[in-house]
């Protein structure tokens, strides 16, 4: 799998995405610069990763979805090309216009950074095949503004069409307030593109991914990407 | 009087023509504010009378080349469109102050 980490000036999660992308497929992914055009030649999957890039100025995201590479990053998903947004990779594909919505000020208006509890809705796509329909993962958040908002025309066109990848619940699973963490509309922590080649998600599974550090439950989208991968090679 | 023999000795800051400008971007009816609403707390619970509710927005202020009106507000609409504001969520008015 030849991935592809998107570097924006004020991200900071980009090593520990390197890491375990690295660590899982066993393959180094290249580091791709804001201000280039183009990508590797080859990039099965392309990665933006989490951080503040430009400082969170205007809004979350805003600035970094009109910089030069994202040109060539929504050349890619037109192509059918995966990418994978995490956290503030989430809120700039939601910038971008390669995922519908908005992430929203935390509805407690608090930054939040601790584990949480993820139902994998779908297991058919090659992001979540590394995981059953239904199974909780723990991985941790660290966000601000991770408050999914769209219009309720999306909103139900994204559970009709099976888009919801993740959702905010308890240990065991069910739907409960108390659980969604930051507010977001029907408890959605990560969504699809219409055509599921897209995946924007706030927490972080690139965190948990070792056994010396904790849980590692965030190994599975990485394994099931390496397994696509290898599947269509 | 001063100033126009600065002007003459061929200031370019000072000779060029710029109007003044603001795009005002606000949340869509609808939308949750939270931080809009934490102030609105804030500002009930400091005593001041009569606030019914606050939403949260954003003000640029902007200076633009030339003197053309119209083109102005066209380059501004851009603006608001492509960057300053997310149609998504929020609504934006710009107006060209002279």
């Amino acid at each position: 799998m030849k991935a592809a980490v998107v570097v924006f000036p004020g991200i900071n999660r980009e090593r520990d995405m390197a890491r375990t992308l690295k660590l899982v497929s066993g393959t180094e992914p290249q580091m791709v610069w804001h201000a280039d055009t183009a990508l590797p030649a080859g990039t099965d999957l392309v990665v933006i990763p989490g951080g503040f890039s430009y400082g969170d100025y205007l809004r979350c995201g805003a600035i970094a979805a009109r910089a030069p590479i994202m040109d060539a990053v929504r050349a890619h998903a037109g192509r059918g090309g995966l990418v994978l947004g995490v956290c503030n990779g989430f809120q700039i594909l939601c910038e971008s216009g390669l995922l519908p919505g908005v992430l929203m000020r935390n509805a407690a208006l608090r930054f939040i950074c601790k584990d949480v509890y993820l139902r994998v809705e779908r297991s058919d796509t090659p992001f979540t095949r590394g995981y059953n329909a239904g199974q909780v993962i723990r991985v941790p958040v660290a966000h601000g503004e991770g408050n999914y908002v769209a219009d309720s025309e999306t909103v139900t066109r994204l559970e009709g069409d099976g888009r919801v990848a993740f959702r905010y619940v308890g240990p065991d699973g069910k739907l409960d307030p108390r659980w969604n963490i930051n507010g977001a509309t029907n408890a959605i922590a990560g969504i699809l593109s219409e055509r599921g080649n897209v995946l924007g998600l706030m927490p972080h599974p690139e965190n948990h991914v070792e056994a010396a550090i904790g849980p590692t439950d965030g190994r599975g989208l990485f394994a099931g990407l390496t397994q696509h991968f290898a599947k269509v090679a | 009087m001063q100033l126009a023999e600065v002007a003459g000795g061929g200031n370019p800051r000072y000779l060029s023509h710029e109007m003044k400008a603001r795009v005002t971007v606000t949340l869509k009816t609808g939308i949750l504010d939270p931080q809009g609403k934490a102030i609105e707390g804030a500002l009930k619970s400091l005593g001041v009378g009569g606030v019914a509710s606050v939403r949260q927005g954003k003000v640029f202020d902007i200076e633009v080349d030339g003197t053309d009106r119209s083109r102005a507000e066209a380059a501004l609409k851009e603006a608001a469109e492509k960057l300053l504001a997310n149609t998504v969520i929020e609504n934006y008015r710009v107006e060209v102050l002279g």
